[in-house]
Parts: structure tokens; C-alpha cells; sequence
């Protein structure tokens, strides 16, 4: 199986979901996979920021959010600390973009450094994806 | 039929997509070839998918069993 890369353009939740799931299933399925962290989905890599963000649709001032959550908790769903863990441990790389850094004014200091792989802009995503068999841009 | 060895068991009742999958898939990095693993489940859709990562990762799916009570058993060699 080739390798899955994903930009995670969004911070919206359920965005920020799709993407760790893809991922992870990518990886469990014996790939090799990577996520591109890039302008809002950077903010989730802000320390203290992967629970907390809106939701793309019916977010309602976070009362969206908020019952999304509750709902998720119910059925059990897996909470994104714990799906970005299981990314890691299976062999996922997380790539943070410098440029939207640069942009809005994040340092290394203020993201989960623990958790990125590489730091780069667009060249290091193209790279990444020269060999890979799915592309996703979300 | 008699009862296989079962090396690693994984209980992941309760727990939904992709939680089954990925734990199936931890429990592969931690085996040895030719050990088997078993993993128990409720999540009906995971129940079709660990058997096509298992055909991904070219393992052997030995057995796929009913339970009742919505609960499958899934027997993998490594």
C-alpha cells in the first residue's frame, strides 16, 4: 500500500476528525501517512487548542460545538488527543507549515513541538507526495 | 473445531471507528510471525474492515465469529 499525505487546511472540528481518522486508517491498513498542518488546522497544533475549535457547519456561536461533542462522548468516539497519539505510535509524521508561522505570528514554543515530525512550507508537502498513492486536501 | 492459541487478545467492545482498526494494527506491530491474535468487538463496521486491512498487511484472517448480542470475534495470524 503507498503512502496517504493529508493538509489539514481547516480548524474546524469535524475537519480536524476527518483528517486524523483518514489518517490513521490509511496507517492501519499498512500505509505509510503523513498530515500537513497549514493555516487554520495550525492553530489545533497551538498548545491546549486540539479539543477545543467550531464546527464547519451548524456551529451556532459553539453551542454546535459543544452538542457535537457531548454526542461524540455518548457514542464514544475517540477524542483527537487520543486519535493524533494512536497516529504517532503507528508511525504517522506530522508536518507543521513555517509559513503560516510567519503569517500569523507562531512560534515553535506556542505549538505541541512534541508532536511534529518536520517543519517546512509547500516544498516539503510536494516532496512528501511524490510517492504517494492518496492525496487529500481538507 | 478445537480451540486455537490465541498469543494477544484485544477487547475493544464499545469502541467505535477507528479505534477497533487501529488497535488491531497495534497488536500486529507487538507480534512475533506466526502468532495469533484475537480481537473482540462491537462496532459493526469495523467487523468488515480489519478483515481488509488484514488482506492489506498480508496476514491470514483464521476466523470472523458471532457472538450474539451484536459481538464478533476475529481471529488474525500474523
Amino acid at each position: 500500500m503507498k503512502k496517504t499525505t493529508i493538509v489539514l487546511h481547516s480548524g474546524d472540528s469535524d475537519k480536524l476528525m476527518s483528517a486524523l481518522i483518514i489518517g490513521n486508517g490509511a496507517l492501519a491498513m499498512g500505509g505509510e501517512a503523513s498530515i500537513y498542518f497549514t493555516f487554520w488546522g495550525l492553530n489545533r497544533l497551538k498548545k491546549g487548542m486540539l479539543a477545543k475549535g467550531p464546527l464547519s457547519k451548524m456551529n451556532l456561536v459553539g453551542l454546535g460545538a459543544w452538542a457535537m461533542r457531548m454526542r461524540m462522548k455518548q457514542k464514544n468516539v475517540a477524542s483527537p488527543e487520543r486519535l493524533l497519539n494512536d497516529f504517532k505510535v503507528l508511525g504517522g509524521r506530522i508536518l507543521a507549515c513555517e509559513m503560516t508561522m510567519e503569517i500569523m505570528g507562531i512560534k515553535k514554543e506556542d505549538l505541541r513541538e512534541d508532536l511534529v515530525d518536520e517543519w517546512g512550507a509547500v516544498g516539503m508537502y510536494i516532496n512528501d507526495s511524490q510517492d504517494a498513492g492518496l492525496t487529500l486536501f481538507i | 473445531m478445537s480451540r486455537i492459541q490465541v498469543d494477544i487478545f484485544i477487547d475493544v467492545c464499545g469502541e467505535t471507528c477507528p479505534i477497533p482498526l487501529i488497535e488491531m494494527r497495534k497488536a500486529v506491530m507487538k507480534a512475533q510471525k506466526g502468532q495469533i491474535i484475537e480481537i473482540k468487538g462491537t462496532h459493526e463496521a469495523s467487523r468488515k474492515e480489519i478483515p481488509m486491512a488484514v488482506n492489506s498487511l498480508g496476514l491470514e484472517l483464521l476466523d470472523d465469529l458471532d457472538e450474539g448480542n451484536n459481538t464478533w470475534r476475529l481471529l488474525i495470524k500474523k
